[in-house]
């Protein structure tokens, strides 16, 4: 649904050049929920925006749903854009307008004809549950109110892509759930696919079947969740279960066991217990439901050298697990 | 002079000014508009990029801005003839009131604009907007509160230059208060004057304030 490749951009200025974005490739298929992380000024904003144009990227090719936005004259970039919805972190809604006159804006940017815009207006706002506030101005809304507001607006087109650069991070954590659900309703019930940004560890648990990590203007780190998790040395998955445990234990064998989709049903360590009559210990772990898969990580102590527990490890690998010896 | 006689001047100059005010408001908005919305789409960071003609522009507005009023009034008597066939007259000094008045509009309305947020018209440009309704239906509407407060400062200005349109023998209040109360030391004249002028800008702000909160939902 977005084809990016070999995307670059650069901002001159006289105080210097920025390489925002440093060749990027990325593949989002439909109904798939993307999430790009990383630090402040990683890039991810430029590389957002350079989806819909935003900004014209220096080098590199955009598609979406089939049509190249790169090379598209004016006009014909305006009408493309029609597909593309896109969320903002301070809302962006205009002030001058109440709810049901912001939504009703993106309609008629889109040509809707007058009669229609009424009933696609209440349809917009009863999707997002804010046919209460129709009446209500901006300034008359909480954040997480506002967040509807641009949603509906977002979706007025009805669009095949969303775009969403930190939707949710002016938000409180309840709030940032409820917009999170609402999201993912989405997803589900209009098959949406949703790019989104996000310096939030649980947006990316919650709702993202695929993730990346940027930084520098690159992707150190990209694919489906269940896979990266697995993935030897992966960031992602260590900062998706972060946990305090000590990195050595005297006379024992530290690792790290991750698992996921199906593997995470395991009784792994009452089995790797009972298997080798080990007295194996938890120092640290954490269980949790992730959007499109379950998943674990835990750091455990096994009594022995690495050598007198090379069966047992492998055994924990034939049960699915990623095994990382930590010490 | 008896009272009456006092009012019927007031009663006069009052019409005068007002008439000069309120036409030269009218032009003045409507150029000001046009020249604030032209400095802020050919800036160089603007919808209709083109740095030239933002430099002269503002090159224009600057000097139009800097130039003492009664210097304005004066210098423009050529053009004011051309305009309106005569130089004399509270018609003729709605030509200077007005050249006057724009460029200190267009930088009210410049301002203002540049004051809606860069993401709500970023939003409107990625949902498909185009350059027209980005400004008619984004930074206009948008900034009308602002817009309508600039007006307001704009028209008090207004008043405030009309009393030098004596000159061009324009009347109206402020040439009453100079003429009877400055000229010929009648100081109920010109306190009446000076009563009623202030009694008019305090309307003109009063239905100023009014209006924009009425237009404000920030
Ligand atoms: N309009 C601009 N002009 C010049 N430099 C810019 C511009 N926008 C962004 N940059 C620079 O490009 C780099 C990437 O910025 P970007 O906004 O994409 O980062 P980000 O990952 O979104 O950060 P954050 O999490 O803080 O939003 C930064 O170094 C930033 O300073
Ligand atoms: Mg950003």
């Amino acid at each position: 649904m977005i084809e990016i490749s070999g995307l670059r951009k650069t901002y001159r200025s006289k105080a210097g050049d920025v390489v925002a974005v440093d060749g990027v490739d990325l593949t989002v298929g439909e109904g798939e929920v993307f999430g790009v992380l990383g630090r402040s000024g990683a890039g991810k904003s430029t590389l957002l925006r350079c989806v819909n144009m935003l900004e014209r990227p220096d080098a590199g090719t955009v598609s979406v749903d089939g049509v190249e936005l790169t090379g598209l004259r004016r006009k014909r970039l305006r009408l493309a854009r029609h597909t593309i919805g896109m969320i903002h972190q301070h809302f962006a809604l205009l002030s001058s307008r109440t709810v049901a006159g912001n939504v009703a804006f993106a309609l008629e940017v889109t040509g809707v004809p007058r009669a229609e815009r009424r009933t696609r207006v209440a349809e917009l706002l009863d999707l997002v549950g804010l046919t209460e506030r129709a009446e209500a101005y901006p300034a008359q809304l909480s954040g997480g109110q506002k967040q509807r507001v641009g949603i509906a607006r977002a979706l007025a087109a009805r669009p095949k892509v969303l775009l969403s650069d930190e939707a949710t991070s002016a938000l409180d954590p309840e709030t940032t759930e409820s917009i999170l659900r609402l999201l993912l309703d989405l997803n589900r019930r209009l098959g949406l696919t949703i790019l989104l940004i996000t310096h939030e560890m649980t947006v990316v648990k919650r709702i993202c079947t695929s993730a990346a990590v940027m930084r520098d203007g690159r992707f150190v780190e990209s694919g489906r969740v269940a896979d990266l998790l697995r993935q030897p040395g992966s960031e992602l998955a260590r900062d998706l279960f972060p946990f305090e445990a000590p990195e050595s234990v005297p006379g024992a064998t530290v690792v790290d066991v991750t698992v996921s989709g199906e593997d995470a049903d395991t009784p792994i360590i009452a089995e790797l217990a009972r298997r080798f009559d080990t007295d194996v210990r938890i120092l640290g772990g954490t269980v949790e439901t992730l959007a499109a898969t379950r998943a674990g990580r835990w750091r455990l102590a096994l009594p022995g050298g690495p050598e007198e527990n090379r069966d047992a490890l492998e055994y924990l690998r034939t049960l699915g697990a990623r095994v990382g010896v930590a010490s | 002079m008896t009272w009456s006689e006092v009012l019927d001047l007031l009663n006069v100059g009052f019409q005068e000014t007002a008439w000069m005010v309120a036409v030269s408001t009218l032009l003045t908005a409507v150029g000001g508009l046009l020249v604030g919305v032209l400095l802020v789409l050919t800036d160089k960071a603007g919808m209709l990029p083109a740095p030239p003609v933002n430099a002269v522009l503002g090159l224009i507005v600057n000097i139009g801005r800097s130039l003492p009023f009664i210097i304005l009034l004066v210098a423009v008597i050529p053009f004011t003839r051309l305009l309106v066939g005569t130089t004399i007259g509270t018609d003729a000094a709605i030509v200077p009131l007005t050249i006057g008045a724009i460029p200190f509009f267009a930088r009210i309305v410049e301002s203002a604009l540049r004051e809606v947020p860069p993401d709500v018209v970023a939003a409107a440009t990625a949902m498909g907007a185009t350059r027209r309704q980005i400004v008619g239906k984004v930074l206009l509407r948008e900034a009308m509160p602002a817009l309508v407060a600039g007006l307001t400062i704009t028209v008090i200005a207004l008043v405030g230059y009309s009393a030098m349109a004596g000159v061009v023998g324009g009347g109206g209040l402020g040439d009453l208060a100079i003429r009877y109360g400055y000229q010929r030391f009648e100081t109920e004249v010109m306190i009446a004057t000076v009563v009623a002028l202030v009694v008019f800008v305090q309307l003109v702000q009063m239905l100023g304030d009014l209006l924009v909160r009425r237009l404000s939902h920030r």
